[in-house]
């Protein structure tokens, strides 16, 4: 097995550090344990994804055990351990998705990106992945690509949608 | 004469003070002469191109010097039409709002020029849209969504906001609010159903201190997203109510666990958590009381099973969002232990309404046992796609035909399924049924938080089982075997089913497994798992055993002696070598070797073979 070492933006650590002083959290443990989601989505933010290294930090930070830390990581689909891609392309999996037709639109940019669903292409550039229903039902079937919303998506656009990931 | 946002926002420290802003408030906003321009600036309308629009409108006033003197542009929530995203309304004072529709720039600059050339208001510009899906509805929870910007207090205030906190405060002690709430019938409107005057009651009773009020804000039900429009278009509405919970059951600190997928309604709380702690209805000493109670938000992490109450208090722990059994009930033993009130969004939104105007004008709504109003959420293959709030007891045909506008292809509804994950469909002949909680369970389905997807013939149900099925497969926690490994089972036989390759005793396992899966699951999650395929099995069987005949498993094949000419060549294509027969005499099939793969039919170039089923 190899181990991935990532070495972690200093200024990254840093900006960590710093929200976790802010919440200003006694020593309690149910002080410290109950910020873990909230200093995990922050963590995320930072670095894009959640390897040892983070973890580690994120543990000391709050005097976690790591497999506390690495438990919760592991069973919320939200946090990755493995770096997503500089587009992050997610597919609604709502009903209202499903019932117009997302199904055909993933096979679409699955063809077009050359990679399958949850994975990243070897550039970095583009990750295909879920997500769930976000609750813009109106505009079934959705796309996000990052924070943007596509709306009423259709194979035929999905050519442009790509364009827009440049 | 003042302006609204000339009116001071200082510390509140008693109930007049609150009573004398409200009506400078409201005085302001009836002497108001500037004309509003309303845009919807919720999810689906940011999503439908509403910054855009909300931009080009900034633009082209400013372009003609128009300053909010004269026409006033305004940023509020979701009225729930989000099929007609982006929506602008155009209020001239004292008068009905102007609604349009599908505003894009074009649309938006058109808009702009028109109330200019209007401003004394004489020839009002009135081809809105036809409101009646919006009139016609029976606005509860949503009173305020669309309607109020949901991002100043002001606005919150003025609509008599927070009044009833104050009256709780100095006028009723928490038995009478509890009573209240009992008396008025309001049931868990997340799909539990359970008496929320009851659930005060006992969290007021339990012992423990300190104790807990927990907003579920962590609507995880795919298609549904009414609690997304409250907290976005009525935050305020909900801390109040929390607000007032605490006071009734006795507790001084509250979480509102929200879901990581719904940014713009976090926002939209903390600002008005801070909005309200600024000038003290929020904090410590609300309005100079005795009572103290602050509100933290606590963020989701995409796990389905947490929007069940054991799970989501573990979650706000910090903790894995595993469910832990039932008794004891969280309002003994909830979060840390200590007693704990979790109510949904919905839920909470209704209750200031029950305690302005009383239980007996909640229970006049509705049916009896199940009173009041339930939003639902139609989405799928419908016309008007959207939030509509209705009396209980109002027939299914009645949202679907009536404020939903039938079908959006033209073709007919075949079913609706309710409940998400957890529910079930309710096909087309029984949309005469009344709305009621135990109605829709007597139809295999359930409530649920209010998620109504609707589908047209086209849709194939067991397809549709699957999905629901493979979300669950995702979602189950896998602390308890019946769900974790039952659930994979029941989409393996699906699975089967749908590659063409089952047989009818297949249908009955499904039946087998998902009613032990019912039975045995820990919690909510894996005893409705199966759902989904019983209520399809029940109302869709034939589907189920098409797909069985199709399959091939009750055919045989066998080749006419007269049409034989004995070319050998089915013989030859035969992978188990199981056709006798010499050249030119005609062939035979072993019938007990034959695999049925149909290759000799394929092969045989006189129509000779004949596919039968037996």
């Amino acid at each position: 097995m190899t181990v991935k070492t990532t070495s972690l933006d200093s200024k990254g650590v840093g900006e960590l550090k710093k929200f976790v002083e802010n919440l200003g959290l006694d020593d309690s443990a149910e002080a410290r344990e109950g910020a873990l989601i909230e200093v995990l989505h922050k963590a995320q933010g930072i670095f894009g994804f959640l390897p040892s290294e983070v973890q580690e930090l994120v543990a000391s930070e709050l005097q976690l055990s790591l497999g506390h830390v690495y438990g919760v990581i592991s069973f919320y689909a939200y946090f990755t351990t493995e770096p997503k891609g500089e587009f992050e392309i997610n597919f609604c999996t709502g009903t209202a998705c499903f019932v117009r037709g997302v199904g055909k639109v993933i096979e679409r940019f699955e063809e077009l990106v050359g990679i399958e669903l949850g994975e990243v292409t070897d550039d970095g550039r583009i990750s295909l992945g879920h997500l769930r229903c976000v609750g813009a039902c109106s505009l079934a079937p959705v796309v996000m690509v990052n924070d943007k919303t596509y709306g009423n998506v259709t194979p035929e656009m999905v050519p442009e949608i790509l364009a827009d990931c440049q | 004469m003042v302006k609204i946002e000339e009116i001071p926002l200082d510390r509140l420290t008693s109930q007049d003070d609150l009573l004398r802003l409200a009506e400078s408030l409201q005085t302001a906003d009836v002497d108001k002469t500037a004309i509003q321009i309303l845009v919807g600036m919720s999810t689906c309308g940011r999503a439908s191109g509403a910054e855009e629009t909300y931009a080009i409108i900034k633009y082209e006033l400013e372009k003609r010097g128009i300053d909010k003197t004269t026409v006033e542009l305004v940023q509020t929530g979701c009225v729930g039409l989000c099929h007609a995203e982006p929506i602008v309304e155009v209020q001239y004072p004292g008068r009905r709002r102007i609604t349009f529709d599908k505003v894009g720039t074009a649309r938006g600059r058109r808009i702009v020029e028109e109330v200019v050339k209007n401003i004394d208001g004489k020839e009002v510009y009135s081809q809105g849209m036809g409101m009646g899906i919006y009139t016609d509805q029976t606005r509860v929870a949503l009173r305020h969504c669309g309607v109020i910007d949901p991002k100043l207090l002001r606005s919150y205030i003025a609509v008599g906001g927070y009044q009833q906190l104050a009256k709780c405060l100095f006028e009723r002690t928490p038995e009478e609010i509890i009573q209240v709430i009992t008396d008025s019938g309001l049931r868990g409107r997340g799909g539990g159903g359970f008496s929320t005057g009851l659930k005060w009651g006992f969290a007021r009773k339990a012992e423990g201190a300190p104790k807990y009020m927990v907003c579920n804000a962590d609507e995880g039900d795919p298609g549904a997203f009414m609690d997304r429009s409250i907290l976005e278009g009525d935050p305020h509405s909900v801390i109040e109510t929390m607000t007032i919970a605490g006071y009734a059951i006795g507790s001084s600190i509250g979480y509102i666990y929200a879901r990581a997928e719904y940014p713009l309604a976090v926002e939209h709380l903390r600002k008005a958590i801070t909005q309200a702690r600024k000038v003290g209805l929020l904090g410590k000493n609300i309005l100079d009381s005795d009572f103290s109670f602050d509100i933290h938000i606590r963020y989701g992490a995409g796990a389905f099973v947490c929007g069940e109450e054991t799970a989501l208090i573990h979650s706000i722990e910090g903790r894995r969002g595993e469910p832990t059994n039932k008794p004891p009930f969280p309002a003994e033993s909830g979060l840390w232990g200590r007693p704990t009130n979790v109510n949904n969004v919905e839920t909470l939104a209704s209750i200031i309404p029950i305690l302005e105007n009383g239980a007996d004008w909640f229970k006049s709504i509705g049916t009896e046992g199940n009173s009041g109003t339930k939003v639902f959420a139609l989405a799928g293959d419908v016309k008007n796609v959207g939030l509509v709030e209705v009396p209980m007891g109002a027939t299914i045909r009645d949202v679907l035909y009536g404020l939903g506008g039938g079908s959006s292809s033209g073709k007919s509804i075949k079913a609706i399924q309710t409940g998400g994950p957890s529910g079930g469909c309710i096909p087309a002949s029984e949309f005469d049924t009344e709305i009621s909680y135990e109605n829709f369970v007597k139809l295999g389905s359930m409530m649920g938080s209010g998620g109504m997807i609707v589908m047209d013939e086209d849709t194939n149900m067991v397809e549709l089982a699957k999905f629901y099925l493979e979300f669950t497969v995702e979602e189950s926690c896998g602390k308890c075997t019946p769900c974790r490994l039952g659930t994979k089972r029941l989409l393996d036989i699906l699975n089967k089913l749908l590659a063409g390759k089952g047989t009818a005793e297949d249908i009955t396992t499904l039946e087998e497994t998902g009613e032990t899966i019912k039975a045995s699951s820990l919690c909510g999650l894996g005893q409705t798992a199966p759902n989904p395929i019983l209520s399809t099995l029940r109302w869709f069987r034939e589907e189920y055993e098409a797909l069985i005949q199709d399959a091939g498993a009750a055919v045989c094949y066998e080749i006419d002696a007269e049409a034989c000419v004995g070319c050998r060549a089915c013989a030859k294509a035969c992978p188990v070598d199981c056709i006798d027969g010499k050249v030119k005499e005609a062939h035979v099939i072993r019938q007990g070797e034959c695999i049925q793969c149909g290759a000799c039919e394929k092969t045989c170039k006189f129509d000779a073979v004949i596919k039968r089923t037996v």
